[in-house]
């Protein structure tokens, strides 16, 4: 614990109950120890009432499993799992946002956007809307191609990933429901 | 007290009939009558007025504690809480009555204290726009509280307070705190209460791996020299007896954390002292002689271990924990035992064998004697000089024969009480020990009072840390409390002092005080006060003190420069611990 230790990717997935106030409390477990946020996403899940949060961070092992330790430990968060970067499908999305008339007089644009898996979303007067799903550098690479024609505006959204393993949601939720209650239950019975 | 007979009790008394039309203000007394309060230490104000209304109504059931600020109204519930095992109940209105509060909710978290705290919002419509005594409460105690909750409309005040007193009581406790908007408790509806019996994302206790306790039991029953650390957990789980066994069965020795005083009665032959910075040779030194560390219900802070890089390196540490982010967290766990320590160690217990360590205990009475010897009786039996806080401590030791509840503050005179008072019962040491709270002691005397009528309540302060909430003197005679408060005066933030000579070279910056005349204060106060400043009166001054029918000031003027020793330097190894 006392040498640095070496830092890497890790996709921390957290299910809460869609509560006011759930992404500052899990939030501020970073901020607390001065741990950068490199991407974040909130969303709701398959299951109603439940919301997902996906935080990417860089950090050292240990320090990402003490993290999450502390938002598993939060009282209205259903499950929090750390992931390395294999462990995840994973996809960003990002939007370009471009000068029509370049588009129109310049074909280069269009190539780029059909060789790179991305889409034109919208065309109007003034500008055209690109978009592109996929990881970070994908992205990256296409936003490096795309700037020599004047980006107007940029913007990418936090990751969102999707565990590898085969559990799902409701049956997790069924699982914590079946153990706590009964858990609790004794707890009660004993702390009265 | 029976759980069941307080419920049926209090229905009777109240008539608490199933389903009533009433307002938030009165569902929130009766949803607390319903968990069996029956003490509530706070300060109105504005928006808690409709509450304090409702209080007033109640006042046959419930007995309301005016403190003299908010600070005092949190410690005091902490003091109860400690000296009863119940969770503390405090009131405080919106903006500074809520931030009022936060020290002594930090202090409940870090020191796993359960209780409930009740603070009264603005108006709904309000909420975020600077109105008069409006702050964002919610935000500024999430850090420091284990769960809270904005009120904003009264049909959710008995599932609030429910989950209040299950999340601050179950698995590891911890203060909770709700804010209650003024709309919702004058806003009326259909009161029903259920208590909470679960909630799906909240797991209080672990599942224990009975693996892992065999693995440890064979850990244990092949270990030379097994050493325990008792902690806090321990008293929380109430599992001192079991304790106890595990230590007499394998014959291991037991050190108690600051914390964990009063785990392990004090004459015990396997008790072996307190572990930390100002802690006993022996444990300090020896915990880097062990092979088997069993720490239960303790969480390896810094001022146990000192160099965690020097710490334990050659034993195989078992811990027991009922928090799974305390594992790994400052010292690796070799084997983790998750689970409430009470239901560990019985488990573990019957897989312990007998076993006897004599060769290990003998080095373990031998540090001691050169502890004793060197600092022990230096600061307890003094022949000459000035009095000295250990003394006065002693003396409190014999006069109250280890049956009192012992209050003490931070700093020197904490680390001294900790040192020479000798407990015997469970919970009857009550100090700020993870936050460090300065002026936590007179507050959460008369809390523990208030907990524990019949009991003595000694509580022992500096003469810096009393400054910080001494208006509570007034508490404690509008209520009739009959606390014994000793001021040990050295007209110095001593322990601050103590390393501005050790490691700034003697710069005193700001740390001499001027300080008021204490038994004057106390006699404004109409409690009886002495001053003692020669060691031929000190006996006598305690003897009088404690017969005394009614809360008590005793000044006592101890030496101006003593230190603390032994003492581990901070950031050192516990193998490096100075014994001058």
């Amino acid at each position: 614990m006392e040498q640095k230790e070496q830092e890497e990717v890790f996709t921390i997935s957290v299910l809460t109950e869609n509560k006011s106030g759930m992404l500052n409390a899990v939030t501020i477990i970073f901020s607390r120890r001065k741990m950068n946020i490199e991407a974040l996403n909130v969303s709701e899940t398959e299951v109603a009432g439940v919301s997902r949060i996906t935080i990417v961070i860089k950090s050292a092992f240990a320090r990402a499993e003490q993290v999450v330790k502390q938002i598993e430990k939060l009282i209205d968060v259903l499950g929090a799992f750390l992931y390395r970067e294999a462990e995840m499908y994973y996809q960003e999305i990002a939007m370009f946002k471009m000068s029509t008339k370049e588009f129109l007089n310049n074909n280069t644009i269009e190539r780029l956007v059909r060789n790179n898996g991305a889409r034109i979303l919208v065309i109007e007067k003034e500008h055209i809307i690109i978009e592109k799903s996929g990881h970070r550098k994908e992205i990256r690479e296409l936003r490096e191609k795309l700037e020599p024609f004047g980006l107007l505006e940029y913007v990418r959204s936090g990751r969102i990933a999707i565990s590898k393993s085969k559990r799902k949601t409701h049956a997790f939720l069924k699982e914590l429901e079946k153990t706590n209650y009964f858990k609790s239950e004794n707890n009660y019975q004993k702390e009265n | 007290m029976n759980k069941m007979e307080t419920e049926s009790t209090i229905a009777r008394k109240s008539k608490v009939s199933e389903k009533v039309n009433i307002s938030g203000s009165e569902a929130v007394i009766r949803s607390l009558l319903k968990e069996g309060v029956d003490t509530i230490f706070g300060y109105p104000g504005g928006a808690i007025m409709p509450i304090y209304d409702e209080l007033f109504k109640y006042d046959d059931k419930v007995s309301h504690i005016l403190t003299r600020h908010e600070q005092g109204a949190v410690h005091a519930a902490q003091g109860y809480s400690r000296a009863s095992g119940k969770v503390g109940v405090c009131f405080a209105t919106s903006g500074p009555g809520a931030t009022n509060l936060i020290t002594g909710i930090a202090d409940a978290q870090v020191d796993s204290t359960p209780l409930v705290c009740i603070t009264g919002q603005v108006q709904s419509f309000l909420l975020g726009s600077s109105a008069f005594q409006e702050i964002d409460i919610i935000g500024i105690s999430m850090p420091i509280t284990k769960w809270n909750f904005q009120v904003t409309k009264a049909e959710e005040i008995p599932e609030a307070i429910a989950r209040a007193f299950y999340i601050a009581r179950s698995g590891r406790p911890g203060p909770v705190l709700i804010d209650i908007t003024k709309d919702a408790q004058f806003e009326l509806f259909d009161f029903k209460y259920e208590f909470c019996k679960g909630i799906r994302s909240y797991r209080p206790i672990p599942e224990l791996d009975l693996e892992k306790v065999e693995e440890a039991a064979q850990l244990i029953n092949s270990a030379k020299r097994p050493f325990i650390l008792a902690g806090h957990g321990i008293l929380l789980a109430k599992a001192e007896e079991e304790l106890k066994s595990l230590s007499e069965e394998a014959d291991i020795p037991v050190a108690a954390t600051l914390l964990g005083l009063s785990t392990i009665p004090d004459n015990h032959k396997n008790y072996v002292g307190m572990l930390g910075m100002h802690g006993n040779y022996a444990p300090n030194i020896l915990t880097n002689e062990c092979d088997v560390l069993i720490a239960i219900g303790m969480r390896f802070d810094d001022r146990v271990t000192g160099n965690l890089s020097k710490y334990a390196k050659q034993a195989k540490v078992i811990h027991i924990e009922i928090d799974p982010s305390e594992i790994n967290k400052n010292v690796n766990a070799d084997i983790a035992l998750l689970g409430d320590a009470k239901v560990v160690l019985k488990a573990l217990n019957s897989k312990v064998e007998k076993a006897k360590h004599p060769e290990w205990f003998s080095k373990f009475a031998s540090l001691r004697k050169i502890e004793h010897d060197k600092i022990i009786i230096q600061d307890t039996k003094p022949d000459e000089g000035e009095i000295k806080m250990g003394e006065v401590v002693n003396l409190v030791s014999e006069q109250t024969k280890g049956e009192a509840i012992i209050v003490s503050d931070v700093g020197q005179h904490q680390m001294m009480t900790a040192r020479y008072y000798k407990f015997y019962k469970p919970n009857t040491h009550i100090t700020s020990g993870g936050l460090g709270t300065m002026g936590f002691a007179l507050p959460a005397a008369f809390g523990a009072k208030m907990a524990q009528p019949d009991k003595q309540v000694v509580a022992i302060v500096g003469d810096g840390g009393v400054q910080m909430t001494i208006q509570e003197l007034g508490s404690i005679v509008q209520y009739h409390m009959a606390v014994k408060l000793i001021i040990l005066n050295n007209n110095f933030l001593g322990m601050v002092r103590q390393w501005q000579q050790l490691f700034f070279e003697k710069r005193y910056a700001s740390t001499e005080l001027v300080n008021p005349a204490f038994t004057e204060i106390a006699k404004g106060y109409g409690i009886k006060s002495t001053k003692i400043d020669s060691r031929d009166k000190l006996a006598k001054g305690i003897e009088e003190m404690l017969a005394h029918d009614g809360s008590y000031v005793l000044e006592v003027s101890v030496e101006k420069e003593e230190n603390i020793f032994p003492m581990i330097p901070s950031g050192a190894a516990v193998t490096d611990i100075r014994l001058e």
